[in-house]
């Protein structure tokens, strides 16, 4: 399986066929671009650039002093996916949302997983993002991930795959809803031709689920708060979005305090019990009795009254195991062993190059993978072979043999393209995609999803932080 | 509400208006020395007092200009006070409760730094400076338009409100701290053209040289001015006017809580004085020490209210 599947320049399109013909959940969209005043979109797409940079949708740049706060471009060319392809993604997405919970679940409780042979008991108890701490405790409701953002790349007209599961702290979803708010803003008429399943509910079902899953304990309308570490991090304007949208506090760590067995957040009438937090801070930044010392961001003792089942914590501490790439190369096996079929959405072919074998494939041929480091995110620290130098890759290989369990390779993938708006007319790019999906009792996949695009013509990172943007993501009703 | 967020929200508006105040005192200097014959740059000695940093721009510049006066005053980073300074932290301040902003009113303020961070981005030349002045006081009516346009009236509002008029009474009393000597009786020649330059410069720095010919029929007296600025509660920016907005601002939160703190009793008490006295009396404890316990009572209240509502941990 693991065979090259190349990065042709003749990638699949989403827009138009092989024959210049629109695809078929595009044909409408076409239409009226090819009736569009070129001049006037251009306009248009700066006026969108001014509605972010007045909203302030900004996010901070780490490393960069002089311009801390920049935009992510956003292409007013929305990707569209029809009804049907919908319907097998949100399927996919669903059970393999559901094989997380039930994989958390069992490695924090009878590990039946690992007894079965079926996983490394070293990939997770040797894992640093496996918390002892969680370990004989149910969360409440039994969720561990209450929002997850499945990242999904396409490379043919069925071909799907899952590149990455984010159950941790998948961030970017008020710019799925910021760029929906902006392209109704500025082509109301679109969203008459087109029948385009609206997301904007999300605030409001976030709210719902998180509601839904308050400690037992908890009496009355269950009190939600965002925890965030602050204005200066790099998805502030999103925590703060998400509140506000949502009409709950804003927290960070200085506001919060264990009293009386409960985590209280200080108002100006005194201390006040939350009953769930939506934290957007990493699990070593949670409780600095438990986990950092050092940490100024946490609460000390949130720990303790979590386990005693006083506030329920979304997503639950010890999820970002799902997120480490050598557990994602595992997948296939574990939506196969909770749920009993084979999974819907495929896995990326991934070699762990802690296996000898692998590593040997993995070095050979370096030219055509991507590597990428097992506990990295946001496109930092990896290899894109293909569009690497020589000398890049040479250096890549030192670091491979230096710590191979570190490290897994994938394929380069010939990622799907949309066409985005370019000084010249429009141009393909590689795209990927992600939905957003909310656990309480039930699984809520949001019909839409943040599409981000490598802005370079040829490029496969779309990072934001590596200058990718961003796409409206339309899910057509048909 | 956050005990954080009570606090953003009283910063915010607080370095608002101090930039507003700045820009304010800049424009009454920049009229001082284009009325004057003998202008010289020793006349911005007394707007640095009036800003509270004569003393820190010693630190960053060897002697007294005007135009390093100006850029000190307008744009230097290491002036706390100067207005980019004030638009950045109000803007951080915002960004901060931004949950308890209407969109409207942050995005006034994030225009407002997105425009003066741009304007600023290099010294200004001294014929673009009415036109900066312009912008500035231009950003900050936006604003207060779109707060008060579309705020509801709860405690977010009190507190922004409490914000604003305490940096405004700190900012008119501070313009008399460093002019007293102006409106004292005993000392200055009535009449004379030195005098009236003063005057008109003083009540330039508050926007009120219309307002109070109105008042006082265009009769210009060191009584009068400083009745204007200290006492009369119809001007917006005298310091009985500001105790009148902080005393009902802060009796609403103490409605809506149910609870009051020792800021009200201090508050209270500076708004009885300032009803029932007199110019009189205020010469007769002397202007300059009415003024000076005026100063240490504002910060006391100040410090207060961040006590009683919990601001800090």
């Amino acid at each position: 399986m693991a065979r090259k599947l190349g990065n042709t320049p003749l990638a699949f399109d989403e827009m138009m066929n092989a024959d210049s013909s629109p695809r078929r959940p595009y044909k409408d969209y076409h239409e009226w671009y090819s009736s569009q005043d070129r001049a006037r979109l251009i306009t248009k797409s700066r006026d969108a650039e001014n509605i972010f940079r007045k909203t302030g949708i900004t996010f901070a740049v780490y490393g960069h002093a002089d311009s801390s706060e920049k935009l992510i471009p956003f292409d007013l060319i929305p990707r569209i996916i029809s009804g049907r392809e919908w319907r097998k993604l949100a399927q996919g997405i669903e059970q393999r949302v559901i094989a997380l919970n039930a994989f958390l679940d069992d490695i924090y409780h009878k590990q039946e997983i690992i007894r079965a042979g079926r996983i490394p008991r070293q990939l997770i108890e040797k894992n640093e993002t496996f918390l002892p701490q969680m370990i004989g405790f149910k969360p409440p409701g039994g969720v561990y991930t209450h929002i997850v953002g499945t990242d999904i790349v396409r490379t043919g007209e069925d071909q799907f795959y899952v590149l990455e599961d984010n159950a941790r702290t998948p961030s970017g979803v008020s710019y799925m809803l910021e760029n929906r708010e902006t392209m109704m803003q500025m082509f109301p008429e679109l969203f008459h031709q087109n029948k385009v399943r609206p997301v904007q509910n999300y605030p409001n079902l976030l709210r719902q689920s998180l509601a839904s899953l308050a400690p037992p304990g908890c009496s009355g309308r269950p009190r939600v708060a965002v925890l965030t570490p602050g204005i200066y991090n790099s998805a502030y304007y999103e925590h703060a979005f998400l509140a506000d949208q949502m009409g709950v506090e804003l927290v960070e760590g200085s506001d919060l305090r264990v009293i009386d067995g409960k985590v209280k957040m200080r108002t100006t009438r005194g201390y006040e019990a939350i009953d769930v937090l939506y934290r957007r801070v990493d699990d070593d930044f949670l409780d600095p009795l438990t986990f950092r010392p050092e940490s100024a961001l946490g609460i000390p003792g949130i720990m303790d009254v979590y386990r005693s089942g006083n506030i329920t914590i979304a997503n639950a501490p010890g999820t970002g195991i799902c997120d480490d790439k050598a557990i994602y190369s595992y997948m296939p096996e574990i939506v196969e062993f909770y749920t009993g079929r084979k999974a819907i959405l495929e896995n990326v072919p991934t070699w762990r190059c802690s296996e000898p074998d692998s590593l040997k494939y993995v070095l050979e041929h370096l030219e055509e993978l991507v590597v990428k480091e097992v506990h990295g995110s946001g496109g930092y620290g990896m290899l894109v072979g293909p569009t690497a130098t020589k000398r890049e890759r040479a250096l890549f290989a030192d670091k491979l043999k230096a710590r191979p369990g570190s490290y897994i390779a994938q394929p380069t993938l010939s990622l799907s393209t949309v066409p985005i708006l370019v000084n010249k007319g429009v141009a393909p790019r590689h795209v990927d995609l992600r939905p957003y999906v909310l656990v309480s009792d039930k699984v809520q996949i949001i019909p839409g999803g943040l599409t981000r695009v490598a802005l370079k013509a040829g490029s496969l990172v779309v990072n934001s932080s590596q200058g990718g943007g961003t796409k409206d993501t339309w899910v057509l009703e048909d | 509400m956050l005990g954080r967020t009570a606090n953003g929200l009283y910063w915010m508006f607080r370095y608002i208006e101090r930039a507003e105040n700045t820009a304010r005192l800049i424009d009454a200097g920049l009229r001082m020395s284009l009325t004057r014959t003998d202008s010289r740059d020793e006349d911005w000695d007394g707007v640095l007092q009036s800003a509270g940093v004569r003393e820190d721009y010693d630190k960053v510049h060897p002697a007294l200009s005007s135009m390093d006066a100006v850029d000190y005053l307008l744009r230097d980073k290491a002036n706390g006070s100067s207005v980019l300074s004030c638009i950045e932290a109000a803007r951080n301040n915002a960004r901060m409760v931004r949950t308890a902003l209407t969109r409207e009113t942050w995005e006034a303020v994030n225009e407002c730094w997105i425009d003066l961070k741009h304007v600023f981005a290099r010294k200004a030349r001294s014929t673009d400076l009415p036109e900066i002045i312009e912008t500035i006081k231009r950003r900050a009516g936006l604003i207060r338009g779109a707060f008060h346009g579309t705020m509801l009236r709860d405690d977010i509002y009190n507190f922004a409100r409490i914000g604003t008029f305490i940096e405004r009474a700190d900012n008119t009393a501070r313009i008399l701290d460093v002019k007293y000597y102006v409106l004292l009786p005993a000392i200055s020649q009535v009449g004379s053209s030195l005098d009236n330059m003063q005057w008109e410069s003083i009540l330039r720095s508050v926007s009120a040289h219309r307002s109070y010919g109105w008042v006082y029929d265009g009769e210009y007296t060191p009584s009068n001015i400083a009745h204007f600025l200290i006492l009369n509660a119809r001007m917006p920016r005298s310091l009985a006017f500001s105790y009148e907005k902080i005393v009902s601002n802060l009796c609403f939160l103490g409605q809506t809580y149910g609870e009051t703190h020792a800021a009200h009793e201090t508050a209270s008490t500076t708004l009885t004085l300032l009803q029932n006295r007199t110019m009189e009396d205020v010469m007769d404890q002397g202007l300059h020490e009415f003024i000076e316990e005026f100063i240490v009572q504002n910060n006391r209240l100040g410090q207060e209210i961040a006590d009683g509502y919990r601001f800090y941990q």
